[in-house]
């Protein structure tokens, strides 16, 4: 269970960027955060797994306190925090399998990194992982090979490896086509019920998010102002939700 | 400024006004004054200039033919300059790492260390390796070892300088990435900053290598060994045909230097 109480997150001296939120993430369900641009969705996700410093409150992931961990302990709670990125951060110019296996290298040791000589129950996980998203056939195939889609899916198999108790995606699908960005959609949404594993999705498409989740949370300006069932996010709501802009919400003139 | 209407019919453009004309007239000739005060300044022997044709003539006859006599311990010699810049570079291109590492924004521990990486690269660069030469032959006398050192000391801070420039120009969402997974500092160096940097790594070292060679040739003149120590000898004892011996055989390996190094780019890059 993720808990996050009164987060706040600010840069410099200005406005905070996420304002006393709050939020619960419990079983396994699939969440998408929705929220015009600037709304603090991305900032939110790094929060939790502290690429981003909060400025304070609580992130509370299955009773382990996630704000002032540091060093060791920080990196023993990452791993159990996978994440998946808009523009999938692989490492072009490494194999898809060395970079599935990055996902590991939390739990590996330094010399088997180096070496590249992985466990074998982690070259199993990962053709087991590679083959159910359709990738396995690129394990010696460079990353920077494969079409958008692919990439992807290297990049939720890497997170997935990491055999994570929570998987955090900060628009997965906001760099691919129509097509993809459903495929890929209806992948996490599946893996999530397979794996007995809660996605928290940030996303733009409210479409693909009523479709493919559980759960949405619509944030404005650094606050949580609609959490249900995707079937109750009627136009009012969604009106509130992108309603404005973030300028507009500083309270300045002349809006764009 | 005039609008389109107003422009049109006229046939007349100037790129300048006529005052701005004038001053660069004003500035051009000031150039050619300060160049004709220079050379004014510097007590040039002219007919040694006017000389210079039949001098060069002079040297040419001296120097045919090629002396080959001592050509064995030439290229005895070639092969300790062709050491000398290897063993250097390899050398270099070890000790540079860390000083890349240090002097890159991005993976500096921190001010202290960056400012202390970026000493290192500007000390390095700011000498030239026939000054770093004088320094070690001083310190470790005479001979191959002061030859490596010193080139090895100039190396490092331009290898240095420009991996280090190539760390902080790579993509850094695969580090985020890797972050993310809880990899440690060392990992995440390893699979995300390492790979990118590859590329650079092997062509500096090659190009390093390249220049290296060039400048172990001359090496020898403040005794640092190498072909360089053979040249001074026998320019001092005006044995000409032997110079141009030498010379040829540094042409030759400079040649095959280029040769070899283009090559190892084709495969390595």
């Amino acid at each position: 269970m993720l808990k996050i109480t009164d987060l706040v997150k600010r840069y410099g001296d200005g406005d905070p960027v996420l304002k006393n939120l709050d939020l619960t993430i419990e079983g396994e369900s699939v969440v998408s955060i929705i929220g015009s641009s600037g709304a603090g969705k991305s900032t939110l996700l790094r929060c939790i797994n502290r690429l981003v410093e909060p400025t304070s409150g609580s992130i509370n992931l299955n009773g382990v306190e996630l704000t002032n961990l540091r060093g060791r302990n920080l990196r023993a709670a990452r791993r159990k925090i996978g994440m998946v990125f808009q523009g999938f951060n692989l490492v072009d110019r490494l194999t898809v399998m060395e970079n599935v296996q990055s996902g590991r290298l939390g739990y590996i040791s330094t010399w088997a990194a180096m070496t590249r000589r992985y466990p074998k129950e982690d070259i199993r996980r990962a053709f087991q992982l590679m083959e159910r998203v359709g990738i396995a056939q690129y394990a010696n195939t460079r990353a920077d090979q494969l079409s958008g889609g692919e990439r992807q899916r290297v990049g939720v198999v890497r997170a997935l490896m990491q055999e994570p108790d929570i998987l955090l995606a900060d628009e997965p699908t906001a760099s691919l086509d129509p097509k993809t960005s459903e495929q890929i959609m209806g992948l996490l949404r599946d893996l999530a019920g397979e794996l007995k594993l809660p996605v928290l999705i940030n996303i733009h498409n409210v479409t693909e998010a009523k479709e493919y989740t559980d759960r949405i949370v619509g944030m404005r300006y650094g606050r949580i102002i609609f959490d249900d069932k995707p079937d109750m996010l009627d136009q009012a709501a969604m009106d509130e939700i992108y309603a404005g802009s973030p300028h507009a919400d500083r309270g300045k003139a002349g809006a764009t | 400024m005039t609008s389109l209407s107003e422009q049109f019919g006229r046939d007349e453009w100037a790129r300048f006004t006529l005052k701005q004309r004038m001053m660069r007239y004003a500035i051009l000739l000031g150039c050619g004054l300060v160049i004709a005060w220079a050379l004014t300044s510097i007590e040039v022997i002219w007919p040694w200039v006017w000389g210079a044709p039949e001098q060069i003539g002079d040297l040419f006859g001296r120097m045919y033919p090629p002396d080959p006599s001592n050509l064995a311990s030439i290229l005895a010699v070639l092969w300790d300059t062709v050491n000398i810049a290897t063993f250097a570079t390899a050398f270099a291109v070890l000790l540079s790492l860390p000083v890349a590492y240090i002097s890159a924004q991005n993976t500096t521990p921190n001010r202290a260390t960056l400012w202390l990486g970026r000493l290192i690269l500007v000390t390095s660069r700011s000498v030239n390796t026939i000054i770093w030469a004088l320094l070690f032959v001083a310190i470790f006398g005479p001979g191959v070892v002061a030859g490596i050192i010193a080139i090895m000391f100039r190396s490092i801070g331009f290898i240095g300088k420009l991996l280090g420039e190539a760390i902080e120009e790579i993509d850094k969402r695969p580090v985020e990435a890797l972050e993310a997974t809880g990899a440690s500092r060392f990992k995440v160096i390893l699979y995300a900053i390492v790979p990118q940097v590859m590329p650079t790594f092997w062509a500096v070292a090659i190009l390093r290598w390249d220049i290296n060679l060039r400048e172990s040739t001359v090496l020898g003149l403040v005794g640092a060994g190498g072909i360089g120590i053979v040249l001074q000898g026998a320019i001092d004892t005006f044995n000409w045909p032997e110079v141009a011996t030498i010379l040829l055989a540094i042409i030759a390996l400079v040649i095959i230097g280029e040769v070899i190094s283009a090559f190892l780019r084709r495969r390595i890059l």
